[in-house]
């Protein structure tokens, strides 16, 4: 596997509206994405996932402001020209949006609607983008025959594994999926997140999924990022993250989540006390300080920034950072051997 | 097994929904024996399609079963306008908000009035409302009172609809869905408000899902649904950690925590018009494909012969 950066994403702010009613949905966000690897971001309702995915993309409405910087393959997404910025769209990533199976168009065949951007960007012939779509079909687990189905005759998990097919059909090199299986239920879910997970690994390409569920993320990515209130606040290997986190609101989301067998979850479901931030008036120095069990003063002194939660290793896919005034890295030589 | 009697009762229910057009009906519900006794929580579990929403509709009186009998306090239901009105104060029905159960004009007051007013129940209507909010987290009740929907967090709209069933009283709650898509945190929070719902006012709660972390987090019993029958039931332990169908094994198997290798069912979703001969959920059984069953020397009637449910389990291999 290789380790050349597919995506940097540096300093990103993202604020909705001006004034008064400004929103700042994403406030200096800073993420990592090598060719072929990939990586999960999670976070409670509103904490601005999609907003971020959005950005990626420069997807966003208008009454967005954007700042930072972006990098593709080394290129700025938010200073590209709009040329350049439409041919990577098509061809150098793509979104699976979150709820985008239920906006499939419900009067037009799924084979026709997996066709189209081929025939526009790829200036594919009506004949070379049957047998595309065919093929593409074919990977998502779909006859090639459902080409010609409308959507309602297809299940959720079906229709979900469309999307998917229309998200590779111009070979993409980084593929962004929001919720791609949140209304599905479990056995669906597994099918698809196998399929998400082979067809990342046999075509090299690079994953950004985003979720809500951390353990499902946990399980599918290599590294994951936990967002609260517009930021990353820890930053790690999937499993050290959720088995192990070092901030305490990812400790909180990590233990809502419960182990079946485990004696410490039965009859005991866990939740986080408190109301999710409100991202126009949000409170002094650390924006989880009105929820965090461990809160002390300093806390609301200043917001913290990303550290080295463990001490500095030499491989840098085993960094695990999070930003926490508790967290401070024991210095390599003092620490005792384990 | 719990050895007060069962406060709801469903008997060899059936719910079959007549094709339209010549197609084929489909019995979303075939066969269902099921109990919930007081104070028990009891979770119903199993994919989407197998007729968990409509199962819970009839033990709710809201569908007329085509067969079978919906029991409450030992006695049959009956489907008179009167008798129906005072069932449904007695048996609650909660839905996730998100599906629009409040209505986005209404006031958090008045949505959780309206159950007192439809069921002209007397008494201090402030006070009956103040106490169901208390009760369903949301302290101090009166600073939520004129509030709208729109201006509450997610948590907090489905406490309003929890709200909304408690201040009527009943002795039992069918929760259909009720955290699906609410993120962890505040999924918690609600899971341990129905835990003390029974707590301290005794309320049974059915609780239908298909997410099984949330049988191990609240439930004493859950019962597993496949293609409109229980093929699994159990206290939550012995399904949960040590289960014996198949299909509870292979559903098991697929989520993160699982230590097996994943058992993911193919095949397209089951289809309640097109019922498999034999055991209905031989066409994908992992133990009739693995050469188990035929081990056992029981494939023939795993293709030819419904497994009953016995002990807790609805397959020949058990
Ligand atoms: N178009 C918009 N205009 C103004 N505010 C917006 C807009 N879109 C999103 N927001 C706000 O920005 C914040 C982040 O929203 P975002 O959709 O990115 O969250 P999310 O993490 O994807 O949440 P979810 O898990 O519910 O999908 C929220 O406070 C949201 O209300
Ligand atoms: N009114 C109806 N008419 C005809 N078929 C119906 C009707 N309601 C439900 N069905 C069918 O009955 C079966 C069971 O549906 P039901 O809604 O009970 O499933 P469920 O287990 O609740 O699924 P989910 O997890 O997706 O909510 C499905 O195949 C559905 O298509
Ligand atoms: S900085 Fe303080 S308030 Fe913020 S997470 Fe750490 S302990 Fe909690
Ligand atoms: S009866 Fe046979 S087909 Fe059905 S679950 Fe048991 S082993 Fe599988
Ligand atoms: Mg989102
Ligand atoms: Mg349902």
């Amino acid at each position: 596997m290789s380790d050349v950066t597919l995506l940097e994403v540096r300093d990103l702010h993202v604020v909705y509206g001006t004034g008064e009613a400004a929103v700042p949905a994403v406030r200096g966000v800073d993420l990592r994405l090598p060719a072929g690897r990939k990586l999960g971001l999670a976070g409670e309702s509103g904490c601005g996932k999609s907003t971020l995915a959005l950005a990626l993309l420069r997807l966003l409405p208008r009454t967005a402001r954007l700042s930072g910087q972006i990098l593709l393959d080394g290129e700025d997404v938010l200073t590209m020209r709009w040329g350049r910025l439409r041919a990577v769209r098509w061809a150098g990533a793509s979104i699976v949006f979150q709820g985008a199976m239920h906006s499939l168009n419900p009067v037009q065949r799924i084979g026709e609607q997996i066709a189209e951007p081929l025939l526009v960007h790829r200036r594919a012939s009506a004949a070379g983008a049957r047998a595309r779509t065919g093929e593409l079909l074919e990977q998502v687990g779909l006859p090639a025959s459902r080409a010609a189905a409308y959507p309602h005759e297809l299940s959720g998990g079906q229709r979900q594994r469309v999307m998917i097919a229309m998200a590779l059909a111009c070979g993409p090199r980084l593929i962004i999926a929001d919720e791609p299986t949140t209304a599905l239920d479990v056995m669906i879910q597994a099918q698809i997140l196998r399929l998400i997970e082979q067809l990342v690994s046999e075509q090299d390409i690079g994953l950004l999924m985003i979720s809500h569920d951390l353990a499902v993320l946990a399980d599918t990515c290599d590294r994951l990022a936990v967002m609260y209130a517009g930021r990353v606040v820890e930053e790690g290997p999937a499993q050290q993250v959720y088995g192990a986190a070092r901030h305490p609101y990812g400790r909180a989301l990590a233990a809502a989540f419960p182990r079946i067998g485990d004696a410490g979850s039965r009859r005991a479901p866990r939740g986080l006390p408190g109301d999710p931030p409100d991202p126009s008036s949000l409170p002094s120095g650390c924006a989880f300080r009105p929820r965090c069990p461990d809160a002390v003063e300093a806390c609301a002194a200043a917001e913290p920034v990303l550290a080295a939660a463990e001490p500095v290793l030499a491989e840098a896919a085993m960094e695990h950072r999070a930003a926490c005034v508790h967290v401070v890295p024991a210095p390599a030589s003092v620490r005792s051997p384990s | 097994m719990s050895t007060r009697p069962p406060v709801l009762s469903a008997d060899e229910l059936r719910v079959v929904f007549p094709g339209r057009r010549g197609a084929p009906s489909a019995s979303a519900v075939d066969g269902v024996d099921l109990a919930i006794g007081a104070g028990e929580i009891v979770a119903l579990v199993g994919e989407s399609g197998c007729g968990k929403s409509t199962l819970a509709r009839a033990l709710l009186g809201l569908v007329e079963p085509t067969a079978g009998v919906v029991s409450f306090d030992g006695r049959p239901l009956s489907y008179g306008t009167r008798a129906l009105k005072e069932y449904r104060r007695r048996v609650q029905l909660v839905l996730q908000d998100p599906s629009g159960s409040l209505n986005p004009r209404h006031t958090v007051y008045e949505a959780v009035a309206e159950g007192l007013r439809i069921h002209g129940r007397g008494g201090d209507e402030r006070a009956a409302v103040a106490d169901a909010l208390a009760q369903a987290g949301l302290r101090p009740p009166e600073r939520f009172f004129l509030r709208y929907p729109h201006e509450l967090s997610g948590g907090q709209r489905q406490r309003v609809v929890i709200a909304g069933a408690l201040v009527l009283r009943p002795e039992v709650i069918i929760a259909d869905e009720p955290v699906a898509s609410l993120d962890a945190s505040v999924r918690g929070e609600i899971l341990a408000l129905l835990l003390r719902l029974r707590e301290e006012l005794g309320v049974a709660a059915l609780v239908v899902t298909h997410d099984l972390g949330l049988a191990w987090n609240i439930a004493d019993r859950v019962a597993v649904m496949y293609l409109g029958r229980i093929v699994e039931s159990g206290p939550v332990e012995d399904v949960l950690t040590d289960a014996r169908h198949p299909y509870t094994r292979a559903l098991l198997s697929v989520l993160p925590e699982s230590a097996e290798p994943p058992a993911i069912l193919t095949g397209e979703p089951p289809d309640p018009s097109r019922i498999p001969p034999g055991c209905r959920f031989h066409i994908r059984c992992p133990s009739l494909t693995s050469g188990e069953a035929a081990g056992a020397g029981v494939a023939e009637r795993c293709r030819r012969e419904e497994p009953e449910l016995l002990r807790g389990v609805a397959c020949h291999l058990r």
